[in-house]
């Protein structure tokens, strides 16, 4: 996911003659199981919806029109636009936005710590800043739900100390959400930028140090344009999970803190739910990747 | 030379990674060991949340649900594991074809995919043709995007073997099969070993798109712990919590531990 090290075929091609046989199991595997289910799930976007949670097969737009055009509780209204999912959308982007700064923020200088230690050292910092990725993300998310609560054992030592006297109501509000973003997703942030600073060639901040740079101006002058694919690579690994994340404004924003996947996820459970409109949000939430996708692949060339 | 690459406060800043990324993690497996019902008060250490875990009212449930974990995991991070290295060795070992860019996107399409998007689209998928969810859904489901992570050591792996090797075998009259067999199986080893073992940790620990294809009924640990938060969190789901996280970092340090042994016991880059 991270480094470039397998993009091109090298060494000599023993296995030309039978790349196809050897490549079916995987073209049939994620082919039919899910690149053809995303184009199946395009489709069901622009399907009817049916009553008990399931679809017609007659074309319409009416998802997309629930998403964006309100036209009143009975349909009659002259239509305006429909705030309610577009607020969980820009809800849901400044989340991420900002749980992806405040990772660079705290995942660059972590990345660069480590990458200047010594081979011995630099390996098992990297292994400690890997392993809570490793962990199941629902129990990290749990142990936080447990730590914020008002009667949590944060509460509990903030009280103790004195430092408040009443518990916090941290529990259920935008930022337990941006807490457990961060917290879920840091290790994305620290591993590209890891990489790149490994391979960031020292002598440049020398030369620039010569020639009377201070410390500040080597960083964002010389280190940064050098090392931005790695933050770029970085920031698409936090951003883009943070999006779509469920359980972190699932178990720690609690109703009010709505974001996208929990909408998504409303659309598919029992017989309140509407397939053809939770189809059309993962639509438009694809889409919103694709773009991120393509700002990436701008912002990863190299200043030449 | 050190000036250079010392930023004052970076250390910190480290430190407070590590303490963010490790302090709720701690704090749960403290408290697994509570002795009192209540989950906020410290009534002294006690393994009796563990008992309860194996025992209690709720162990056969988690029992069921672990064991659904268990075997898919098994069956998920093997079949990928084989998936992935047939096609590691026609990716890296294939020369140049057509199509080689779009197999490499297509591999790795379910890390690009928003996970709460895969799991809609298999649930459609799943349900346009006809097909119940349950055990079988889920084990689909797996199998699928468990080939990416099982495929990152392998091919990373294979890329440092250098193919002279096998060479030297056909040059000794090796067949094609003899000399994968005897010659770069072994030495792709650790490849495979830390292949299937990231693959059966992202299997076991898989939720969102587990909760969408599982049908009602059938569970595996990280739904029947999610069902169970849901009404609170107690004791029990903190010693489960403990044993998962344990049998996480016990899997990881292996991967962790077999790749380095790989990298300094066959110095095949030279």
């Amino acid at each position: 996911m991270v480094g470039p090290a397998t993009d091109r075929p090298s060494g000599e091609a023993t296995y030309a003659r039978i790349v196809r046989p050897l490549l079916l199991p995987t073209w049939l595997v994620i082919g039919t199981l899910l690149l053809l289910p995303v184009l199946l799930m395009v489709v069901y976007a622009f399907l009817t919806k049916e009553f008990r949670g399931g679809v017609e097969w007659k074309f319409t737009l009416a998802a997309f029109e629930q998403f964006f055009i309100n036209r009143g509780l009975f349909g009659d209204e002259p239509a305006q636009i429909e705030w309610t999912y577009i607020n969980i959308f820009w809800r849901s982007i400044w989340q991420a936005a900002l749980a992806t700064l405040l990772c660079l923020l705290m995942g660059f200088p972590a990345a660069w710590y480590i990458a200047t230690r010594r081979p011995e050292t630099r390996t098992i910092w990297l292994f400690l800043i890997t392993i809570p990725y490793w962990v199941n993300l629902l129990i990290r998310t749990v142990s936080l739900r447990f730590i914020l609560r008002d009667n949590g054992p944060l509460n509990e030592a903030l009280i103790a100390i004195g430092i408040i006297t009443d518990p916090l109501p941290i529990l259920n509000s935008n930022l337990a959400v941006q807490v457990g973003l961060i917290y879920s997703y840091l290790p994305f942030m620290v591993l590209p930028i890891y990489a790149a600073v490994e391979r960031y060639n020292f002598t440049l901040s020398e030369a620039a140090v010569d020639l009377y740079a201070s410390r500040w101006q080597t960083l964002t002058e010389i280190v940064i344009p050098v090392v931005k694919p790695g933050i770029v690579a970085g920031a698409i690994l936090v951003f883009i999970p943070a999006l779509g994340a469920f359980l972190a404004p699932d178990l720690l924003g609690g109703a009010k803190n709505f974001m996208i996947g929990s909408l998504i996820d409303e659309q598919f459970r029992g017989s309140q739910g509407n397939w053809p409109f939770g189809a059309a949000v993962s639509v438009i939430l694809m889409t919103l990747v694709l773009i991120a996708l393509l700002l990436q692949a701008r912002g990863a060339r190299r200043p030449s | 030379m050190k000036g250079v690459r010392h930023y004052p406060g970076f250390l910190g800043i480290t430190i407070v990674c590590l303490m963010v990324l490790y302090f709720p993690l701690m704090v749960v497996a403290v408290y697994s060991f509570n002795a009192s019902t209540s989950i906020t008060a410290w009534g002294g250490f006690s393994l009796r949340w563990y008992v309860d875990v194996f025992t209690g009212p709720e162990a056969e449930r988690f029992g069921l649900a672990t064991w659904n974990s268990i075997t898919i995991a098994l069956i998920a991070a093997s079949l990928a594991t084989i998936i992935a290295t047939a096609a590691a060795l026609a990716m890296i070992r294939g020369g140049r074809f057509r199509g080689w860019k779009a197999t490499y996107g297509l591999i790795n399409l379910p890390l690009m995919v928003p996970e709460i998007v895969v799991a809609v689209a298999t649930l459609i998928f799943f349900s346009t043709i006809g097909l119940r969810t349950g055990y079988l859904t889920v084990l689909l489901a797996h199998i699928t995007f468990c080939i990416p992570f099982a495929y990152l050591p392998i091919a990373a792996r294979l890329s440092g073997i250098e193919p002279r090797y096998e060479q030297a075998a056909r040059d000794l009259y090796a067949t094609q099969a003899q000399a994968f067999r005897l010659i770069l199986l072994p030495l792709l080893g650790p490849g495979l070993v830390s292949g299937w073992l990231l693959a059966f940790i992202i299997s076991l620990d898989d939720f969102i798109i587990t909760n969408f294809v599982k049908g009602a009924g059938m569970e595996t640990l990280p739904t029947a712990i999610f069902g169970s938060v849901k009404q609170g969190i107690k004791p029990n789901i903190m010693a489960i919590s403990t044993l998962m996280l344990g049998v996480s970092v016990l899997f990881v340090s292996l991967s962790y531990l077999i790749n380095q042994r790989g990298r300094s016991s066959a110095s095949i880059k030279e």
